[in-house]
């Protein structure tokens, strides 16, 4: 395989180059994804028929929390790449771990923000607004859970493999997805919860 | 290449003397709003005929100047990238027949979304809910309520109210007008009306289910005078309907045409506030209790 | 439901159970087939496991004219039903259940997989590159593909067929009114494929934005290129709306959500909406590669350069653009108000005038040419009037005042035949006579090409023409009977009469292959039809590796410069050639997708989750895999070079003439 050491390490290689270009466009199609979960939340918002309405459910600590142990996570996993570009692999598996773990912690309260809707009666079957509001926030919760395990891989392979083009590659599409994530969720933040405390 | 537009013609012309035996029922309108509708449609064919004709005209000019047999074994084709005055004519045909369609359109829409003008009296509400697989017709001004036919008076406007209790269904008289769907959540609003007395076929139009064939009823139109007695008429003849009588109605399959004094607005009214909105909350819930009685009752 | 009446079909009727006694007869045929004349390996090591991208687009093909045939059958039953009043041939439930998957089984198994197969075959070959981005991904969206479209196929026999039509608008699709498992198939079906589909959208853009000969700008593309580079930015921003609105529909069939129904909060119109949001863009994602392959073989058999290549590139960003801003037009009727359907109305108008300039460009290109009637050019001689009879009464469903009437007739259901059959049909029957040769190694026969031609136009002439008159009579569509009294009987009689031409017209396509595979000469060199972009300049059959040496591209016609203007288009030395491993995984996803989609479609969890599991760990594994492929190394090279006798390209070789 060529490699091109010009290149940061992730882009290194042509197949590095294919792979980051594709990811990029995979992400164009999880935009229009959450586009259409988006759309049909506010559509869905007031339409909670005989069940509670956005104010009577939402918490605001666990919001919080969630809140900001992703948005930290995003940096911590900035941080990561920022070490894998000056090669101390230490540094970036450590970086990395701690990503996960917030993560972790993110989706710990997020089953727990869940178990609450289900004791107080926001059920997925109660009404337009719960399968709204629960479909956006589990198809959010679902990609949290799957990059969990995939940055879990991703550490294993660079700890047994070292700093290659193949594994820098892996690590970089990984944080895109993750910050991605982190966008998401900042739009969740915004127009689901603030919105629906107001 | 010739035995095609042979073919073609012959088709047409065929397809033609085998309909010509009478009017197309959208094309023989009843009504303003159907005599609007087929206006733009006649407008429309002539129009698209003509751009059609032209296309063939040209392509079988090339075809016919410029076919490998005709020409010189050593002749080479040249290269044209594009001429710009040329595609500007390719555009900027097209753009003016479109603008011009598009005026056509959005006149015709807004004709065609309100009351039709030129009547003395006030528009006739007559509310027409669709079952699995029957329509229900509720005279709220004249209280009462038909099942699969419509008497309605000519030379005044005609407001129908459309909703449904099942699936999506979509009303339509096609010498009256166009369609409009009936939906179970929401009342949706169409404007018709009939110039002259006579028989006509109204259907559901969009797909439903099992039963959907044979989901028509059928539109009778008289003279107001007419429709004033039959009133009458109803009046001292029929049953009044109750809410068990119709909850039995609304069961999935087919009936009859049958008449009744009273209508089903009075204990099950139609959707017509925005569901689901804060507002209406509460009155919101009693709906509901209504709605799942019901669905209760069809699906057995 | 009792738990085991699922499988049962609903209305079984002596023509089903036929079917369950051919479709177990045949399978057995077939493995037992396959193991008598030992292939199994075979087809492991060259088919199932392969992520060639010319072996995928032949699958693809196979799939596609396989679905033809089974959409067609469903499309006889229905005209056969409909050719007498009163006719007793399909009972309603049946009817319904027919062309429901007519409508499913055309659009998303037989169209998409045409298009992709054309796509997989053409576009790495016309932009000169040896694979697409991501060959393993490539085999991933084929197998699930089909394991949707084996899925889907499976539920005439096992559980019933969707009956809530193509479209499935709810509540009609909602567990109220379908109440057997036919809608749960169609959900997750199409969604199974419609990942798939996805996929090859992100990997063809790469491929195309990545990977061009030197010297291909993008505007030297060829126009296939082109247009399966638009189509699949279409597939990127359409389907995830596809995938939300059949994750919606599937939880609330099988978890009681309150999406699309009418109480709690739900919104059956909503469903409409998403729908053809993704459903308009959909069809300009079939059509658009047709037009790339009309663009092809007009300017091929014209002899002449395509005309107006840049209005030809910018109509269709244009219309993908239009695209995604007229889906309110499949429901004017919906009571959005005056205002509403007027904006959609001169949005949907609007797209006329980048067709239209796409019309008037092929009519130039054959300006000045020298036109040979071939069996594909005839195909795109027949588009163009077809089409445009297709595309006017387009305009007319657009004036939405006058659609009130048109809606939900057979005047619709004509015209969106009218579009798609002469342009998405006949461009596959075109590029599958013009292709042929290059994977194949051999013609098909003209002369029963031609046959097949004519059979298929006048069919389709007598088929789908008599619809507009009869629509706008007042016939509505999906009514699986009609009285006497309606006078429609007649001209559906004549439907019929077209619809069985058009059948015999399919069945001359398998007899052509067969009869041109015993008679056909082996000896066509490499450029049977004296063609003009860089799909040519190889061998036929294409080699594995494509191209022995990178070509050189100077303009969007880089074969024709090389045969006329002695363009040189392979410089350099032999190289060793990097090339993917094959692998079975993606084959094995596709069977755990299948049985993942069984499993919900029955509500059988404990599978369900298993299979989930079992994605994942295929997932994982890939991974942790370390695949860095192979090498052709130059020696090798050298030798299946030696194989195809001269190399083209490296003298003015004496060219073949076409035999038309």
């Amino acid at each position: 395989m060529k490699i091109d050491h010009t290149q940061p390490l992730e882009y290194s290689t042509d197949q590095n180059q294919l792979n980051i270009l594709g990811f990029w466009i995979f992400l164009g199609a999880e935009i229009m994804l959450f586009a259409t979960l988006f759309t049909s939340y506010f559509i869905f918002e007031g339409r909670t028929g005989s069940g509670p309405t956005p104010a009577e459910i939402f918490e605001i600590t666990p919001v919080l929390i969630e809140t900001f142990v992703l948005l930290t996570s995003s940096f911590t996993i900035g941080l990561g790449v920022h070490a894998m570009r000056l090669g101390r692999k230490n540094a970036m598996l450590t970086f990395f771990g701690v990503t996960l773990l917030l993560g972790l912690v993110f989706l710990g309260v997020e089953i727990y923000e869940f178990m609450h809707y289900y004791h107080v009666g926001a059920t997925y079957q109660t009404s337009g607004f719960t399968a709204g509001l629960l479909t956006l926030l589990g198809t959010h919760g679902a990609h949290v859970t799957l990059g969990l395990f995939w940055g879990l891989f991703i550490i294993l392979q660079v700890k047994k493999r070292g700093l290659t083009p193949e594994n820098a590659n892996k690590s970089f599409i990984f944080s895109l997805y993750w910050h991605f994530l982190d966008v998401v969720w900042i739009f969740i933040f915004s127009f689901v919860y603030l919105k629906g405390m107001m | 290449m010739k035995i095609k537009w042979a073919l073609l013609v012959s088709l047409t012309s065929l397809a033609a003397i085998l309909a010509g035996c009478e009017p197309l029922l959208v094309l023989d309108p009843k009504g303003p709003q159907a005599a609007r509708q087929a206006g733009d449609i006649s407008l429309l064919i002539v129009l698209m005929a003509f751009i059609v004709i032209a296309v063939l005209t040209i392509l079988v000019i090339v075809l016919f100047k410029y076919r490998a047999s005709k020409m010189p074994d050593d002749y080479e084709p040249p290269h044209i990238e594009g001429n710009i005055w040329v595609e500007v004519i390719c555009i900027g045909i097209p753009i003016i027949i479109v603008a011009f369609l598009s005026f056509v359109s959005v006149k015709s829409n807004y004709i065609v979304e309100s009351a039709p003008t030129g009547y003395e009296e006030e528009p006739l509400v007559i509310y027409a809910s669709s079952s699995d697989w029957k329509w229900h017709f509720s005279y709220p001004e004249q209280n009462i309520e038909t099942v699969n036919y419509l008497y309605i008076p000519t030379d005044r406007p005609l407001e129908f109210k459309l909703y449904s209790y099942g699936p999506i269904t979509s009303f339509w008289i096609p010498q009256l007008g166009g369609q409009k769907y009936a939906m179970a959540d929401m009342v949706t609003t169409l404007h018709l009306a009939a110039d002259e007395p006579g028989e006509m076929l109204g259907r559901n139009a969009n797909f439903s289910g099992k039963g959907f064939a044979e989901n028509r009823f059928n539109v009778t139109a008289m003279s107001q005078k007419d429709f004033d007695e039959w009133v009458e008429e109803v009046h001292e003849t029929a049953d009044p309907l109750t809410e068990e009588e119709f909850n039995r109605l609304l069961e999935p399959g087919h009936l009859g045409q049958m008449t009744f004094t009273g209508t089903h607005l009075d204990f099950s009214p139609a959707p017509e506030h925005d569901h689901g909105s804060d507002a209406d909350e509460h009155e919101e819930h009693s709906t509901h209790d209504e709605t799942n009685e019901e669905s209760d009752h069809s699906g057995h | 439901m009792e738990f085991f009446e699922r499988f049962a079909v609903p209305h079984a009727s002596p023509m089903i159970y036929a079917s369950m006694v051919a479709i177990a007869l045949v399978s057995i045929g077939i493995v037992v087939g396959i193991t008598y004349f030992k292939k199994w390996g075979y087809l492991w090591r060259e088919w199932f496991t392969t992520v060639d991208h010319k072996k995928i687009g032949i699958m693809y093909l196979i799939s596609a004219l396989l679905m033809l045939f089974r959409g067609g059958a469903d499309a006889i039953l229905m005209r056969a039903q409909l050719s007498a009043p009163e006719m007793k041939l399909l009972d309603a439930q049946h009817y319904n259940e027919i062309f429901t998957t007519h409508g499913v089984v055309m659009i998303i198994f037989m169209a998409m997989p045409f298009i992709f197969a054309f796509m997989n075959l053409i576009v790495p070959l016309q932009i000169g590159a040896r694979d697409v981005a991501f060959p393993r991904l490539n085999a991933l969206s084929f197998w699930l593909f089909f394991a949707g479209a084996m899925l889907f196929n499976i539920s005439f026999v096992v559980g019933g067929s969707p009956d809530a039509g193509w479209t499935s608008y709810f509540p009609l699709a909602g567990n109220d009114f379908s109440t057997s498992v036919g809608t749960n198939y169609y959900m997750i079906a199409i969604q199974i494929s419609g990942i798939g589909s996805l996929m090859t959208g992100i990997n063809m853009i790469t491929t195309i934005l990545k990977m061009r000969a030197p010297g291909m700008t993008l505007m030297k593309m060829p126009m296939f290129t082109w247009s399966a580079f638009i189509a699949n930015v279409i597939i990127v921003f359409a389907f995830p709306v596809l995938t939300i609105a059949l994750l919606m529909g599937t939880t609330d069939r099988l978890f009681g959500t309150n999406f699309f129904t009418t109480t709690n909060g739900g919104m059956d119109m909503l469903w409409a909406n998403f729908f053809w949001v993704w459903g308009h863009p959909e069809v300009y994602i079939l059509i658009l590669p047709a037009f790339g392959i009309y663009s092809e073989v007009i300017s091929t058999f014209s002899s002449r350069n395509l005309y107006g290549y840049k209005s030809m590139v910018g109509s269709m960003v244009l219309i993908s653009l239009l695209s995604f801003l007229v889906w309110t037009h499949h429901f004017f009727t919906m009571g959005q108000g005056a205002l509403t359907n007027s904006i959609f109305s001169i949005t949907t108008m609007a797209i006329a005038v980048p067709t239209g300039v796409k019309i008037f460009n092929w009519l130039f290109t054959m300006y000045k040419g020298k036109i040979r009637f071939t069996v594909p050019m005839l195909y795109s001689l027949g588009f163009i009037p077809l089409f445009t009879v297709g595309g006017v009464t387009g305009v007319m469903l657009a004036m939405s005042a006058a659609d009130y009437q048109f809606h939900n007739t057979m005047f619709l259901v004509a015209h969106f035949h009218n579009t798609i059959i002469p342009g998405v049909v006949f461009a596959m029957l075109a590029g599958l006579t013009y292709y042929w040769p290059k994977f194949f190694g051999f013609m098909l026969n003209e002369k029963i090409g031609k046959i097949t031609f004519w059979l298929l136009t006048v069919g389709f002439v007598l088929a789908f023409f008599p619809m507009y008159i009869t629509g706008l009579d007042g016939q509505a569509r999906r009514m699986y009977t009609y009285s006497e009294a309606t006078g429609f009987a007649p001209l559906n009689m004549l439907s019929f009469v077209g619809a069985a031409l058009m059948a015999i017209g399919f069945v001359t396509i398998v007899y052509n292959i067969y009869y041109s595979f015993k008679n056909s000469p082996r000896d066509i060199g490499s450029d049977p039809w004296d063609a003009r972009s860089l799909e040519w300049a190889t061998h036929t059959p294409v080699p594995e590796y494509n191209f022995a040496r990178v070509p050189q591209v100077a303009s969007s016609e880089a074969f024709w410069d090389m045969k006329k203007k002695g363009h040189q288009l392979f410089k350099g030395e032999i190289k060793d050639i990097h090339m993917p491993n094959n692998s079975g995984v993606p084959f094995v996803m596709g069977i755990i997708f299948f049985i993942a989609g069984f499993s919900f479609i029955f509500a059988m969890w404990v599978p369900a989750v298993i299979a989930l599991i079992g994605i994942f760990v295929c997932m994982a594994l890939r991974s942790f895999e370390q695949d860095h492929g192979r090498h052709i190394h130059v020696k090798e090279i050298k030798e299946i070079e030696a194989q195809y006798g001269e190399v083209p390209g490296n003298e003015n070789r004496s060219h073949t003439t076409t035999r038309v």
